[in-house]
């Protein structure tokens, strides 16, 4: 479980963030929406500390990021898998060298058992025939799927994804938000998706938390979307012409 | 006041840089690849550089020393002495700011705005260690190496030009260029080389390091280390000089 109390993060002058406190469930694949712009981004990645909140705690399952020393800091983020929104998987390195990066860093695992388990991994994401080759060599679905492999290679408590789907074609955006949250079941992970896609609000988001500029305006399930009676967050989701008509059909 | 806010920051930035290697024995991988990568590849540009200058500073002397109380052989020492005290370390360095420096900042500046720094940082690796370090440690090792690599065809190319010229008999330049030899001139110029290493190195990756936005940044960052580096190899440069003939 991943905790933020009362969270508040700042640019200079510019307030990003303000006041934000959430629970993010074990097991659970937690979704952060909002518009461009909202402060989404600012938030998971001051969730997974690469921002230093200017106020406030983040607190992972009772253990606050601020609080700990660098070998305590240290040894959480192997707990920590991240997707990141242009993959950034290592462009001198192939798929396989990618994936048994984490391996190669922090175990003491023979060349053949972290052969294996990052095959294992890449078998995983439904990655075939790709080791060899660059991550320049395949295509956008497939980078994000060798980093998905490369984020659970150390099987993480905790899975992080930065706008997982961004420049994927809808089918791959649907394989993409599957392979999370059926990994994010299957390892009992607390996954945070941050996105912008209904499609992936709709298909994966078992709890939903909606900012908007910088604020937590409104929380709940996919099934409570419904019923919102948010003006931000009905303007934000119903603003195509699909989703109006689903909504229609739902009443 | 801005000198003062990324002198701060770079001495943080080579704090960070020398932290304690992850694992040893990626380090020394990293460290062999980067003396491949920024040491050996650079070998080319150095021999060009070395046997043009060797030559055109011969002939130089050469034409600039027609008066007949003057021994031919002095101009054999003449380009002993320029390429051991100057061009094989500054000129050198001046030129590998432009290669090694731009190649590094625009590296790192691409793994910043790519989030590949931040993946790292996320693993739990200090990024600046993992990616700097064998850059530093490895072209230290190996500048010396090129700085005398760079004398030795610098001289050979002042031979050349000087005999296929038939400006400088080739006895006389052989002779001239063992005369008065002082050895420290050699020590110097390897230290000026590591000095300035360390400098293109740390300087080229800090610009690449702290880019941000996309690729025309990347681009700026790199053409700022060159600038910087190349500023700041001629600043040691002075400064060594007082420092270690004065």
């Amino acid at each position: 479980m991943i905790e933020a109390v009362n969270v508040f993060k700042s640019f200079e002058d510019k307030e990003v963030l303000k006041d934000i406190s959430a629970v993010f469930e074990k097991g659970q694949t937690n979704l952060i929406i909002g518009q461009s712009g909202s402060g989404k981004t600012v938030l998971l990645k001051s969730l997974v500390g690469l921002h230093e909140v200017t106020k406030g705690e983040i607190l992972f399952d009772g253990r606050s990021l601020v609080g700990l020393n660098s070998k305590q800091k240290k040894a959480l983020r192997q707990e920590i898998g991240m997707l990141f929104q242009g993959s950034a998987l290592f462009d001198s390195m192939t798929v396989e060298e990618n994936v048994r990066f984490p391996l190669d860093m922090f175990t003491h695992m023979t060349e053949e058992e972290k052969r294996d388990r990052a095959n294992f991994c890449l078998d995983r994401v439904r990655l075939e025939n790709a080791n060899n080759r660059l991550p320049s060599e395949i295509s956008g679905g497939m980078q994000k799927r060798v980093a998905i492999a490369r984020a659970i290679a150390l099987n993480p408590k905790y899975l992080f994804c930065d706008e997982p789907n961004s420049g994927l074609d809808p089918r791959t955006s649907i394989v993409i938000d599957e392979l999370i949250h059926e990994i994010t079941e299957e390892y009992g992970m607390t996954t945070i998706v941050n996105t912008h896609d209904m499609n992936s609000v709709m298909g994966i988001g078992d709890k939903i938390i909606f900012i908007y500029q910088g604020e937590k305006y409104w929380e709940g399930t996919k099934d409570d979307i419904f019923h919102v009676q948010n003006k931000q967050l009905e303007d934000f989701i119903f603003a195509s012409k699909m989703f109006r008509q689903i909504k229609e059909v739902h009443k | 006041m801005r000198i003062f806010y990324h002198i701060g920051r770079y001495t943080l930035f080579v704090k960070k840089v020398f932290g304690r290697p992850e694992k040893h024995s990626i380090f020394v991988k990293q460290v062999i690849k980067e003396i491949d990568k920024l040491g050996i590849d650079s070998l080319g540009i150095v021999f060009i550089i070395s046997i043009f200058m060797g030559a055109v500073i011969t002939l130089q002397t050469a034409y600039n020393l027609e008066s007949p109380l003057i021994p031919r052989y002095t101009i054999g020492l003449a380009a002993r002495d320029s390429m051991l005290l100057e061009f094989s370390s500054t000129i050198v360095g001046l030129i590998l700011a432009g290669k090694v420096g731009s190649n590094i900042a625009s590296e790192i500046g691409t793994m910043r705005v790519t989030e590949q720094i931040d993946a790292l940082e996320i693993m739990g690796i200090n990024p600046a260690g993992y990616l700097v370090l064998p850059k530093v440690v490895a072209f230290i090792f190996i500048i010396p190496f090129l700085v005398i690599i760079s004398m030795g065809v610098g001289i050979t190319g002042g031979f050349l030009a000087g005999s296929l010229s038939g400006e400088v008999p080739a006895p006389d330049y052989i002779y001239g260029i063992q005369y008065a030899f002082i050895p420290f001139y050699v020590v110097y110029s390897l230290i000026k080389g590591v000095v300035f290493a360390f400098v293109i190195t740390t300087v080229s990756a800090y610009w690449g390091y702290y880019a941000e936005g996309g690729a025309l940044e990347v681009g700026k960052a790199s053409t700022t280390a060159v600038v910087t580096s190349s500023v700041q190899i001629l600043l040691f440069n002075l400064l060594l000089t007082q420092l270690l003939l004065a």
